[in-house]
């Protein structure tokens, strides 16, 4: 068994609504030191493989297939297990 | 003309297009589940708004893998005329049939409202009874309108002539360039995030939605006619 840890969250280049919101929140509660907030999505999925190699395959094929919109998001992963 | 109006688990105004249809184009109308894999018998397609799927992960990111949107590739393939209202252009989107992304609301909030648009392309099949650069009122109903592309593919939109529809005086989700409403290079795709199909009527408060439909039934007739007099 193979877990996959998802991390997607909105490019740089593009502007992330709730990230603002949620900074300017932290401002406003007096957390002066945030500078920048990026609200993402995080997924947990669990591989039946122990193929570690062909889990990196796949688990990149989902993210840019389904989990993440490569037009607006970023997508990055950890593989656990094995 | 044979129009189908997609159905999804999720959709909520396919009620309002089936009727907008029937009361404005007077033609045959069918709804079409998800799970057909056969849009063969339509002219025309629409793809209603809602929240298809719960709208997880993202809006559209999963209806645009129902069995029925390989069929709706095709149509659009083929040239068929596809028309995405609200949730139908987050599919159209995510579908990779329209370029682009939607982000959420510039100010986070649900908008509702009337709201006034200008016709910046009415050489459409979906827009040819407007006048060019017309103001009309349509109503917006969306959390995540705020379309998004790069400066690339804006340019691109632009050369193409393909914003069909930008917000006149007020942009209510934070759009890029103002835009509206898009269509594809070959102009028989066009999404939009306001919806024509509650404005038909002027005790619905508009009935400027309806020149949309009709414009679909003039192109269809004049291609028709072409077609038997060839």
């Amino acid at each position: 068994m193979i877990n996959a840890r998802v991390y997607v969250t909105i490019k740089q280049s593009v502007l992330d609504p709730q990230g603002n919101a949620v900074q300017n929140s932290l401002h406003s509660m007096g957390f002066k030191e945030v500078e920048k907030v990026r609200v993402g999505k995080f997924l947990e999925i669990k591989l039946d493989t122990v193929d570690r190699q062909e889990a990196e395959k796949r688990v990149r094929d989902m993210c840019e297939q389904l989990l993440a919109n490569t037009v607006i998001e970023d997508y990055r992963f950890e593989l656990e297990g094995l | 003309m044979h129009v189908a109006v997609l159905v999804f688990p999720g959709s909520n105004c396919d009620v309002d297009c089936y009727k907008a249809v029937e009361q404005t184009m007077e033609q045959p109308v069918s709804y079409v589940w998800h799970d057909k894999d056969d849009l063969t018998a339509y002219d025309g397609i629409i793809i209603p708004g809602g929240f298809s799927y719960g709208d997880y992960l993202r809006s559209g990111s999963i209806a645009r893998f129902a069995p029925v949107m390989s069929a709706l590739v095709k149509a659009a393939e083929e040239g068929k005329w596809i028309l995405g209202i609200c949730n139908g252009f987050q599919i159209l989107l995510e579908a990779g049939l329209l370029p682009g992304a939607m982000l959420k609301n510039e100010n986070l909030k649900f908008q509702c409202f009337q709201s006034t648009l200008t016709v910046e392309n009415n050489q459409t099949v979906f827009t040819s009874d407007y006048e060019h650069q017309e103001k009309i009122t349509i109503p917006i109903a969306h959390g995540e309108g705020n379309y998004y592309c790069d400066p690339q593919t804006l340019a691109q939109l632009e050369q193409h002539n393909q914003i069909v529809f930008r917000y006149a005086d007020h942009n209510p989700n934070g759009s890029v360039d103002h835009i509206a409403g898009i269509c594809n290079k070959q102009g028989n795709v066009l999404g939009m995030m306001p919806h024509p199909e509650r404005a038909i009527h002027d005790w619905l408060g508009s009935a400027d939605g309806r020149r949309m439909f009709t414009s679909i039934l003039k192109a269809w007739r004049e291609h028709h006619d072409t077609v038997i007099n060839s």
